[in-house]
């Protein structure tokens, strides 16, 4: 399938390129950052859900793997402008301003923490229409509210496709409260970042 | 009502100047060096939770002294656990408490402790090690009604249930309930455990030093603060260390300042541990 003008001009526009997923999002999320150009010139963040006291080797598998600096955020961490940063677990990731992040420990939202929304509505407010967000498989409804604010700021929001996806209930709620422009499939959401 | 407006664009940076410049004059709090993201987070929680426009919100801090501490409660992050991090207790455990028995007072300061699970994890742990006779564990918070729930050391059974597996992975032998009386649905921390405690009242940001400490802990605090502030008070905490004593940061929570860099030495990098040296 050809992606249209608009959508190819909003991502090429845009500075922050926002990706999240839960449940059955992990694949995928491997895939784009191991794909990612060196040269990509956009702030990469990947707010995936994660169980606490695992330490997890996503951070060392996807810094294996990509081709862009990539690290875990810790507090006050600079944000740079072609780098990918992943949400650590435990702890919500929020931005500061355009230049730095801040975490919280607070309650979980939707059962999470990291919260999709959480991320997802503090760059809605910092980057205002500068982001791309994708929001990809996952069994809750955490990201929906987040994504709708960053359309409402001109953010361009894509979500993948209920029927493409592993778990179909985190797209679902958001295409229900219609946060997104876009509904894609992966293979389409691959070829729109030609990763 | 919520204002259509307020609700697209939530409050304005000037919005929550005012705010801060309130509180500060009529309660004596000052919140100008928290972060600015987490704290209009907060603030626009309690709006939502109560159902208060900004108008009323600003009247309510400004009358009902009542409110004030609600909001204090709701504003400052009070979401702990016994054995947060497990790999930390661990990190304790191996690397520190050796050093710390060769000490002939171990005096331990948990800052910011809100409901105490912290406090009675690290007695647990001193406990364990054999080292209670000689210690003493200080909890602080700025918040008086969370230090009720800390004096009392008396938790639900589903708050136990999760600080459980936490406790499992820390290392330490048998299981958390060894340590505490179940009561129907509740779990009291046994009394030998809280012997060695005491909680007060100590604001980070305006009050000084109070004891001289072998250990300090103060994990997911600084996160709420601007880099200016947490330089602050790792002076704060620099001075209430004894030579060579340990301060321990949250694991996401590094010491950033090259001044600060200096003043201490790092001990564990992956926990944030820090020990005191030469100026």
């Amino acid at each position: 399938m050809e992606l249209n003008a608009d959508i190819k001009r909003r991502w090429q526009n845009s500075k922050v390129l926002l990706l999240a997923g839960s449940a059955g999002s992990f694949k995928l999320l491997f895939h784009a950052v191991k794909h990612l150009p060196r040269d990509l010139n956009k702030t990469v963040i990947i707010i995936i859900h994660r169980k606490k006291n695992f330490f997890s080797e996503i951070e060392k598998l996807f810094a294996e793997n990509s081709r862009m600096y990539l690290r875990e955020i810790s507090d006050k961490d600079i944000i740079d402008s072609n780098s990918i940063y992943i949400a650590p677990a435990n702890y919500h990731t929020l931005i500061e301003n355009e230049k730095q992040f801040s975490l919280d420990v607070s309650e979980p939202v939707w059962y999470s923490k990291p919260s999709i929304d959480v991320t997802f509505e503090s760059a809605a407010e910092v980057f205002k229409g500068n982001c791309t967000a994708i929001l990809l498989s996952g069994a809750n409804q955490d990201g929906a509210e987040g994504l709708l604010k960053l359309r409402n700021n001109g953010s361009l929001t894509i979500v993948q496709d209920p029927t493409d996806a592993e778990m179909r209930d985190m797209p679902m709620a958001a295409i229900n409260i219609n946060a997104a422009d876009y509904v894609l499939k992966a293979s389409e959401i691959f070829q729109l970042l030609e990763v | 009502m919520i204002n259509d407006s307020t609700e697209a664009e939530g409050l304005t940076p000037t919005d929550i100047n005012e705010l801060v410049n309130v509180v500060k004059k009529i309660h004596g709090f000052d919140f100008s060096g928290y972060s600015k993201a987490s704290l209009k987070r907060r603030i626009t929680r309690v709006m939502q939770l109560k159902k208060l426009e900004f108008y009323d919100l600003k009247h309510l801090l400004v009358n009902d002294p009542v409110f004030f501490q609600h909001f204090l409660e709701e504003v400052t992050v009070n979401v702990t656990e016994m054995f947060r991090d497990p790999h930390f207790y661990k990190a304790l455990n191996t690397q520190i408490l050796p050093y710390l028995s060769t000490f002939q007072h171990i005096k331990a300061w948990s800052a910011g402790c809100s409901s105490g699970e912290e406090v009675y994890s690290l007695s647990i742990l001193l406990r364990e090690a054999g080292l209670q006779n000689k210690s003493f564990i200080y909890g602080t918070d700025i918040n008086t009604e969370v230090l009720k729930e800390a004096k009392k050391g008396i938790y639900s059974l589903r708050k136990i249930k999760s600080y459980a597996e936490n406790y499992q992975y820390s290392g330490l032998p048998g299981t958390i309930t060894d340590h505490f009386t179940i009561l129907y649905d509740a779990a009291s921390i046994h009394t030998e455990l809280k012997q060695n405690t005491l909680f007060s009242v100590h604001n980070l940001i305006s009050d000084n030093v109070f004891n001289e400490f072998q250990l300090i802990s103060c994990r997911n605090v600084f996160i709420y603060f601007e880099s200016h502030l947490q330089e602050k008070i790792l002076d704060l905490f620099y001075r209430s260390l004894c030579p060579l004593g340990f301060l321990c940061l949250g694991s996401k929570e590094a010491i950033r300042s090259e001044a600060f860099k200096k003043r201490f030495k790092t001990i564990n990098s992956k926990e944030n541990i820090y020990q005191k040296i030469g100026a």
